[in-house]
């Protein structure tokens, strides 16, 4: 339960971020609810790490730990970044600013002074392909737009580790599929280590480098599976829907496990 | 890679900004409005209900009051700026009262729901006990007007930092706002709205509680325009009555609906709180 303090005994390459033995329980008594019953993931600096499971797993839980919103029951979770970004599947932006306001907000608060924060505000729009739309506001922009504003900020605090809960589960299938090339252009260009959370099998085998497939009841790790398909990666090609028959065969025996 | 036309489309639509077609439409029903109740109030007079002493003419009355504006401004003076002194120490008052309330627990409390209370309570019934504490003075106008504003005002700014959206208060949270910084990047701009109709409907308490407390508390030296209003009812200038009254009105919904309705409406937008499509 215990990591060893000394960096010597680690693998090669240390952990971007080390989950280890990690268990969290919601409530005292007979009213207590394990949500996450002894996790244990190591995410190599720059991998892509996709959690996936059915609602109920546990992945969000897992997520606010990683964020150090929360703190687990039991276990230990070491995040080795100057910080964390997080991004939610609501865009949360702040109404009153405009997407140029919401990013900018974000470098002041990491501290950056005025000519930065504009300049990597410019940068970060252009990443993001909002250049024309800098002065809207999130009413006025559609809900992939929204999101890339939000991807945008959350690069802003240039935070060397990237936690996402479901940030496209409420956008249609098309604008889905373009905020995926996005989000993989970005990844290799920024080289940040993503921790992705997702109920969607080919989204997870789209942008993982490894699938980490979670079993609900307590949340636990049912098997982790590789992806060894080249990028850049199409989600309806035969290779992902290979691997995502198999992943969906595996999530099923566990739902039944369950139940 | 650009982006897709249907983004481009809703943004564009959701652009298009009111133009001057579009200020006819919302400017002749009031018009019109005005147009109707003018010709009712002639007809009342024609119809002989009472006499016309009692109820003049509306376009005598509108021509004493075109030839009256020199001598309605001295009051109006008098009573625009008790508002202003009033409606300030209220927001003053008011504010503080607010904030407090609204960040300490003990505090919302005990006294969170006086200030609703509060609200219920008409300006008239302070008016005595304003006239045994101040006499009849500028003082006693001025504490009827605070009472009566303040209370809608801090209500405002509860209102707003109780309805923080959660989910902002964490996205602030996670983007290292915290303390102070998240009170003022994400409480403050969030509850803006809410402070806002707050101030509206202060002033609209605070106009009603001036009216309530010039009309009683009358003292000599200057004279507000309730106070124009009371002294033409005891003379029985009749359409003196009528003239003081429109001047009330329209003072109110010009600083009603022209100020503070601009503005409210102006951060609504802004905060996409209305239907952009509508607007």
């Amino acid at each position: 339960m215990t990591a060893p303090t000394d960096l010597e005994l680690r693998a090669p390459i240390a952990p971007a971020v080390s989950i280890a033995g990690v268990s969290k329980v919601f409530g005292s008594g007979s009213a207590s609810v394990v949500a996450l019953d002894r996790v244990s993931i190591d995410v190599e600096p720059g991998e892509f790490v996709c959690l996936l499971g059915a609602s109920g797993c546990g992945k969000s839980t897992l997520l606010n730990l990683v964020a150090g919103l929360d703190r687990p029951t039991s276990g230990q979770i070491d995040v080795r970044a100057n910080r964390t970004g997080l991004m939610f599947q609501e865009a949360a932006l702040f109404p009153w600013l405009t997407a140029r306001g919401n990013i900018e907000l974000a470098l002041k608060l990491a501290g950056a002074g005025r000519d930065e924060r504009r300049r990597r505000t410019d940068q970060l729009l252009e990443m993001v392909h909002l250049g024309d739309f800098a002065k809207r506001r999130p009413h006025e922009l559609s809900g992939g737009m929204r999101q890339r504003v939000a991807l945008a900020r959350a690069l802003a605090q240039d935070a060397q580790v990237l936690l996402m809960d479901e940030p496209f589960g409420a956008l249609d299938a098309m604008t889905r599929d373009r905020l995926h090339d996005e989000l993989e252009t970005v990844w290799r260009e920024t080289a940040k280590t993503v921790i992705f959370v997702t109920h969607n099998v080919r989204e997870a085998i789209r942008l993982g480098d490894r699938v980490v497939l979670l079993a609900p009841r307590p949340g636990r790790v049912a098997e982790i599976f590789p992806v060894d398909i080249a990028r850049p990666r199409r989600i309806d090609s035969t290779p992902v829907a290979t691997l995502a028959a198999t992943i969906t065969d595996r999530l099923r025996t566990e739902a039944d496990n369950g139940r | 890679m650009a982006v897709d036309v249907a983004d481009a489309r809703v943004f564009t639509e959701l652009r298009s900004k009111p133009t001057r077609r579009k200020i006819w439409p919302l400017v002749w029903p009031k018009l019109l409005a005005v147009a109707i109740f003018i010709a009712a109030w002639q007809l009342l007079v024609w119809s002989g209900w009472k006499p016309e002493y009692v109820i003049p003419s509306p376009f005598t009355v509108l021509d004493q009051l075109f030839h009256d504006l020199g001598s309605l401004a001295g009051p109006v003076g008098v009573t625009m700026r008790r508002a202003a002194v009033g409606y300030s120490l209220a927001i003053l008052i008011g504010g503080a009262v607010g904030l407090a309330v609204a960040r300490v627990r003990v505090l919302r409390i005990a006294i969170g729901s006086m200030i609703t209370g509060l609200q219920t309570m008409p300006s008239v019934a302070w008016v005595p006990l304003a006239i045994v504490l101040f006499q009849l003075s500028e003082r006693a106008i001025l504490f009827v007007v605070i009472l009566g504003a303040a209370p809608s005002i801090a209500n405002g700014i509860i209102d707003g930092v109780d309805n923080v959206p959660p989910l902002l208060m964490r996205a602030g949270r996670v983007l290292g706002a915290q303390g102070f910084s998240a009170l003022r990047y994400v409480v403050v701009p969030a509850a803006l709205p809410s402070v806002i109709s707050g101030l509206k409907q202060g002033w609209a308490f605070a106009w009603r509680s001036l009216m309530a407390g010039e009309l009683i508390t009358v003292f000599p030296g200057h004279l507000g325009i309730a106070q124009t209003l009371n002294s033409a009812y005891q003379n029985a200038d009749f359409v003196g009555v009528y003239e003081a009254m429109i001047v009330i009105f329209v003072l109110g919904v010009v600083i009603d609906a022209l100020f503070f309705g601009t503005i409210e409406r102006a951060v609504r937008r802004r905060y996409g709180l209305v239907d952009a499509a509508a607007a």
